[in-house]
């Protein structure tokens, strides 16, 4: 090669240097300018779920209306105005705090004989062996199946309702914190067993923190299971002492075939089931495994 | 001179796995003096991590006795502060400072004003209270085992107990940490048990090594390293040193077969 055809190539691949005046950037506006209102509120998520809330709800209305037959499927006003008519005389509302309590005492009782079952089998192997073996077995058994049994054994009433709503609870919550805990990594254990902990101490401030993550899931599902659950047994058989449930409501209104009060009850059944995930366990998750940034 | 803080004689110890019954150190004796900076260095399969488990009292020796301050070594306890490879050794679900003040408060050594004020000394040592409210998770690798020493030194125990703390960083966050490890001793003068596998990171740290060969693990050599530091890591003398300790873990393989036979279930 020689030194003009080297010369050649430098200049060829050689890059200038240069400077220029800078372009006027006013025509953007400023560098950091705030969101609006509109545009706030499009990306937060509650407002993205009542939305989606809303559109539903006009398929609901525009589909009645087209079909026009409030026996089969009447329209979101008029279930929304038997809601309210119903809400107002008091006899929706205290279904639905029967059905509560009766959820309440269920869940309670669930998730404390779900800790005696998990405890012990944290203490020992025979225990995690009866734990594993109870939960294959129960597990895929439903509840409700269970009812026509209860009901001979504890007669018509609470009790047969909250025995139901304890086998819906408490396998799956034994099952997820049971392997919530076996999944809490040796290192941390270590580190626990380190300071000189032991016992309940170690299982309160070690294993259920660090076991979080799934202790939660299995609540969520708990709770959806015993929902479900407490609803189906009282379609199947009604009252319970003096005051009926929720799926006790939706009962008699169907045998009415009185359909927007059917529908009212049902609507009663998904706003808590809502609001139980949507506001209960978020406001949980945000303060726990979110900040923790155990899960995202 | 300093007195003997850890007796560590004829230690024998095994574990199982679900297919053998696995022998990791053969009769180890050695020594722990008050204020050493004491590494236990060999290369993967000398059981120096099994050692420090045993110290730590997470397992129990098959053969031989275990004692700190004259006292037999039973369980885990709060004066043998251990610091992992990993980093999850913090709680997730607590902040830098409720970590830091975790174990202070668990075992009720000081009072919880006391408490408080040394888990805030503790870290503005490793500086790092402009993170003090934070959650591990956003935290670096580094910081994150400043937190974890941090922690193990709030609490002030006879000896800390680290298990190759720097491997899992990269080369400058570890530079960095062993720099500050060494500051940190030049303050306090703590009793540290150290296992590494890196022959420079042993004679930088360590101001005793404890050469260990493998398979199992028994004692080759005890060495001084005292009198090396940062400051002379590129003399003769330091590139000597590192021979010498090459030379005892890889020079004579005649001696690596002995004792390989497996050792009856």
């Amino acid at each position: 090669m020689s030194v003009a055809q080297q010369d050649r190539r430098a200049r060829a691949t050689e890059r200038p240097e240069f400077e220029r005046q800078l372009v006027d950037s006013g025509a953007i506006g400023d560098v950091e300018r705030p969101l609006s209102v509109t545009e706030r509120l499009m990306q937060n998520e509650t407002v993205q779920r009542f939305n989606i809330l809303v559109a539903l709800i006009v398929i609901w209305q525009v589909y009645s209306y087209w079909l026009d037959d409030d026996l089969l499927f009447p329209s979101f006003t008029e279930t929304a105005r038997m809601f309210w008519g119903d809400m107002q005389s008091g006899l929706l509302l205290n279904r639905t705090i029967t059905s509560l309590q009766t959820l309440a005492l269920g869940y309670g009782a669930g998730l404390a004989i779900a800790a005696v079952f998990t405890t012990f089998a944290v203490i020992s192997r025979t225990g995690t062996r009866i734990l594993s073996t109870l939960t294959a077995m129960f597990n895929p058994l439903p509840a409700i199946a269970l009812l026509p049994m209860a009901l001979i054994w504890f007669g018509l009433g609470t009790p047969s309702l909250v025995f139901v709503i304890i086998h819906s609870v408490l396998w799956a919550v034994a099952l997820n914190t049971l392997s919530g805990f076996r999944a809490v990594p040796e290192t941390l254990r270590m580190s626990g067993r380190n300071v000189g902990l032991k016992g309940a101490r170690y299982v309160a401030l070690i294993l259920i923190p660090a076991a979080f993550p799934s202790i939660l899931s299995g609540l969520k599902i708990g709770w959806a299971f015993a929902w479900r659950t407490l609803v189906a047994a009282e379609l199947v058989f009604g009252v319970s002492s003096r005051s009926g449930g929720i799926g006790w409501y939706i009962f008699e209104a169907r045998n009415d075939l009185d359909t927007a009060r059917v529908f009212s009850g049902l609507l009663m059944v998904i706003i808590i089931g809502l609001l139980v995930e949507s506001v209960i366990f978020r406001a949980i998750e945000n303060r726990t495994v979110n900040a923790w940034g155990m899960q995202r | 001179m300093t007195s003997v803080l850890l007796e560590v004689n004829g230690v024998t110890l095994q574990y199982k796995t679900p297919r053998h019954l696995v022998t990791a150190t053969y009769q180890v004796d050695f020594a722990v003096h008050q204020s050493d900076r004491y590494v236990i260095l060999g290369p993967s399969g000398c059981g120096k991590s099994t050692l420090l488990k045993a110290v730590g009292g997470f397992m129990a020796p098959v053969e031989g006795t275990i004692r700190i301050r004259g006292r037999e070594v039973e369980a885990p306890g709060p004066d043998r502060m251990m610091v992992f490879q990993e980093f999850e050794q913090l709680m997730p679900w607590k902040t830098v400072y409720q970590n830091v003040i975790f174990p202070m408060k668990v075992t009720h050594k000081f009072a919880a004003a006391e408490a408080t004020q040394r888990a805030n000394a503790a870290i503005e040592k490793v500086q790092l209270s402009q993170f003090r409210d934070i959650f591990p998770h956003m935290l670096s690798g580094g910081m994150k085992m400043r937190v974890a020493i941090a922690r193990a030194m709030a609490l002030e125990p006879d000896i800390l107990l680290m298990d190759e703390p720097f491997a899992a960083l990269d080369a400058l966050t570890r530079r960095a940490m062993q720099q500050e490890l060494l500051s940190l001793w030049d303050q306090l003068r703590f009793t540290v048990m150290f296992v590494t596998h890196s022959i420079e990171e042993a004679t930088l740290i360590g101001s005793r090594i404890l050469v260990l060969s493998p398979h199992p693990g028994r004692v080759r050599a005890e060495l001084d390293a005292a009198r090396f530091n940062f400051s002379n890591i590129d003399d003769p003398e330091f590139g000597a040193m590192s021979k010498r300790i090459h030379h005892l873990l890889f020079g004579d393989e005649t001696v690596r077969g002995a004792g390989h036979e497996k050792v009856s279930a």
